[in-house]
């Protein structure tokens, strides 16, 4: 057993770090958030280049041949940088839908009953049933049309509310509604991840910086205690996302989700408090995190379902013994 | 995190160990009662030459100081397997095994440890620890008890509080003021103090669950010789930190295991009683479950860190026990809701292990010493005032 990154995942990792923070740094962040104006094709494209979409698909397909847990790290970058877009949905249907993979499509998924993220710039549409089915062409663009748009609590993520029920036209068989609801819950929890571990850093970074009473705000115990609070939350969370990257189990995804749901919100929400009224402006990229937190939550699998999943897992005769049983490879 | 997966010799290693313990648990006497303390030292040095005969003792010490050299992994899949199958925890061998031990592993010279680790693997010697004060309790370092050098001889004189094991203990891993001059982490050294020496009296401590799970013990110029200090003379802070480094890393992995079980056993009861219709404590169980699980692989994650650095346990440690020592109570917490009014029957089961519980984010370094190690030692924010 050696859980612990791997040479070539800590170098895909600082990779996708180099390509985010040159193409999508605070200022392209902030601009993004300004104006509203959705996914932005070039740095799509080019994500699509640098493998995002296509890791896991095999070489032979024009993938790049990776697994989960290579994913995990690069949505967990995206998460730090709040890069926009249906990400999730695009990395899922890659392979499935034509030019996800190389990042010319932007497919998004709709979700339960709600607004659907991004919907004016998706050339596809995922729907979730029984099956995966993909609405694409000219019947997406009608639904584009009857939607209704959303003054979005996001000001990264545009959402529309549908006119009525969305059905998809087009079954994509080589997707499974089970292992996409997993995969998508898990990925977003990286993304989760990736922002609690941010927000941690913006509020120690403020913490050493500001002065109050005649020192560092970091110095008092009670900002200090705030900031461990943090980091633990991600680091478990950081656990949870990992083991359930590398097993691929269903209750381990669900876990993952749950605290990294809390560990991004949370450590959002303490962060905020740290910074003090300057947290409570615009102009301070806290916000930001929160309001993304706050929406990843609402998706793909909620605390609600989680923790009713988690609990269905217990008790159950295959457990009952007690948990780890040494066979948690993949 | 590439690998989840256990190699070949270690599933072989863990096949093994499982066969073993299928065999000797049998063989144990019944469980005494929790405040029978000769009773329990019996109990629990019984299981440590069982180990010991076995090959299983002191599995991740040197193989110079009589342990087995094996991996924390190895270590990890130990602990696992024998809280599975309902060992014996280490008990009252916990401070001999878990940090006198190591320490003396680590700073003690040829003579010290061939004198003090066999006996301690064999489960021929106990030791407890005499570090917490009742004027310094968190404040470690804020000691008081003094050792005076007498020729050959420390003379020491004091009063050490939260002593486990103090009753039944031979040793005590003793920390000791040698230089009431110096700045307080300066002047300390660590002394191995034999139990039966003239001076030390040892008084019980009635818990607030109603045992006596510690002690206070009063030194009144006990003799001590030069020979028993580990490390050198008021250098004994960093030797502590040594053992602190053992006792926040590895050392709950079986209890995590533990509390996996009870959060089985806890689902089943309220299956069991109709309890489980309740949406809110369903929910509350299935929560757990996310804590105990990441929780596990937190440790996996820990151990394997620790492998790569060379074996010592990092501050990782200091994070999981924040997180532990929290989730067990709600565990505990979780219990009684699932117990309902039987939960003020002392004879139920979690009852007493819910009282306990509440002392878990005070010992071993409470949670808000633990905060601010993670708040200065991960995060680098400034040192408090």
């Amino acid at each position: 057993m050696d859980f612990s990154l791997s040479e070539d995942q800590r170098a895909l990792r600082s990779g996708m770090r180099e390509l985010l923070t040159g193409r999508f740094g605070r200022e392209r962040m902030r601009a993004a958030a300004e104006s509203g104006e959705g996914v932005d094709r070039g740095l799509w494209a080019e994500l699509g280049a640098a493998g995002f979409f296509a890791l896991r698909l095999p070489e032979a397909e024009g993938g790049v041949g990776l697994g989960l847990p290579e994913s995990v790290l690069l949505f967990e970058e995206a998460g730090r940088v709040l890069l926009p877009g249906p990400l999730v949905a695009t990395h899922l249907a890659a392979g499935a839908v034509k030019g996800a993979a190389e990042g010319r499509a932007v497919v998004t998924v709709a979700d339960g009953n709600g607004p659907v993220a991004d919907l004016g710039d998706a050339d596809g549409l995922l729907v979730l049933g029984d099956g995966v089915r993909l609405r694409a062409g000219e019947p997406l663009r009608d639904t584009v049309r009857a939607a209704v748009p959303v003054r979005s609590l996001d000001p990264l993520t545009p959402l529309h509310r549908p006119a009525g029920p969305v059905a998809g036209t087009e079954p994509l068989p080589s997707l499974s509604p089970h292992s996409l609801r997993r995969e998508g819950a898990l990925l977003t929890a990286a993304e989760q991840l990736g922002s609690a571990a941010r927000t941690t850093e913006m509020a120690v970074q403020h913490a050493r910086g500001r002065e109050q009473f005649g020192a560092a705000i970091g110095s008092f115990q009670a900002v200090k205690h705030l900031c461990a609070e943090m980091l633990v939350r991600a680091e478990l969370a950081r656990a949870a996302v990992y083991a359930a990257a590398v097993t691929g189990d269903p209750a381990e995804a669900a876990g993952a989700k749950l605290l990294a749901d809390e560990a991004a919100v949370r450590n959002a929400r303490d962060c905020l408090q740290v910074h003090g009224g300057m947290g409570f402006t615009w102009e301070a990229d806290v916000h930001l995190h929160l309001k993304r937190a706050w929406l990843r939550s609402g998706r793909w699998l909620t605390a609600a379902e989680a923790e009713e999943a988690l609990a269905a897992g217990l008790g159950a005769a295959d457990r009952a013994d007690g948990g780890p049983d040494g066979s948690g490879g993949s | 995190m590439t690998d989840l997966s256990y190699s070949e010799e270690e599933q072989e290693f863990r096949a093994r160990l499982r066969t073993w313990l299928a065999g000797a648990l049998p063989g144990l006497p019944p469980k005494p009662s929790p405040d029978d303390w000769p009773g329990r030292r019996a109990y629990d040095t019984t299981w440590q030459r069982m180990l010991y005969d076995a090959g299983y003792a002191g599995l991740h010490w040197p193989v110079d100081a009589g342990g087995q050299g094996a991996t924390p992994t190895r270590q990890l899949i130990f602990l696992e397997e024998t809280e599975k199958a309902g060992a014996p925890y280490v008990g009252a061998n916990f401070v001999g095994l878990l940090h006198a031990g190591p320490t003396v592993a680590a700073e003690g010279t040829a003579a010290q440890r061939s004198r003090w680790l066999p006996p301690v693997l064999r489960g021929e010697e106990i030791w407890c620890q005499g570090f917490s004060e009742p004027e310094a309790g968190s404040d470690l370092a804020a000691l008081r008890t003094r050792a005076v050098r007498d020729g050959d001889h420390y003379v020491v004189s004091g009063q050490k509080i939260w002593t486990s094991h103090a009753e039944v203990a031979d040793w005590c891993e003793l920390l000791v003021r040698t230089d009431p001059e110096a700045p307080k982490h300066r002047g300390i050294s660590w002394l191995a103090m034999p139990m039966d020496a003239p001076g030390v009296t040892v008084r019980p401590l009635r818990t607030l669950a109603g045992s006596t799970e510690f002690a206070e013990m009063f030194l009144d110029e006990v003799r001590v010789p030069v020979s028993h200090r580990v490390g050198e003379e008021n250098d004994g802070w960093r030797v502590t930190m040594v053992t602190l480094s053992f006792e926040r890393g590895t050392a709950f992995v079986g209890e995590v295991v533990a509390c996996r079980r009870t959060l089985a056993a806890l689902a089943a009861d309220a299956r069991a009683t109709g309890r489980w219709d309740d949406p809110v404590l369903r929910r509350r169980l299935g929560r757990l479950n996310a804590e105990f699980g990441a929780l596990w692989r937190l440790t996996q994650w820990n151990v394997s860190e620790a492998q790569r650095s060379g074996g010592v346990p990092g501050t990782g440690g200091s994070v999981f026990k924040l997180r532990y020592s929290q989730a067990r109570q709600e565990l505990y917490e979780a219990a009684a809701e699932v117990l309902g009014a039987d939960a003020s029957d002392l004879d139920r089961e979690w009852v007493l292990d819910r009282l306990s519980s509440l002392s878990y984010t005070i010992a071993a370094g409470t949670s808000q010493i633990q905060r601010n190690i993670v708040a200065e030692r991960i995060l680098g924010l400034p040192k408090g005032r």
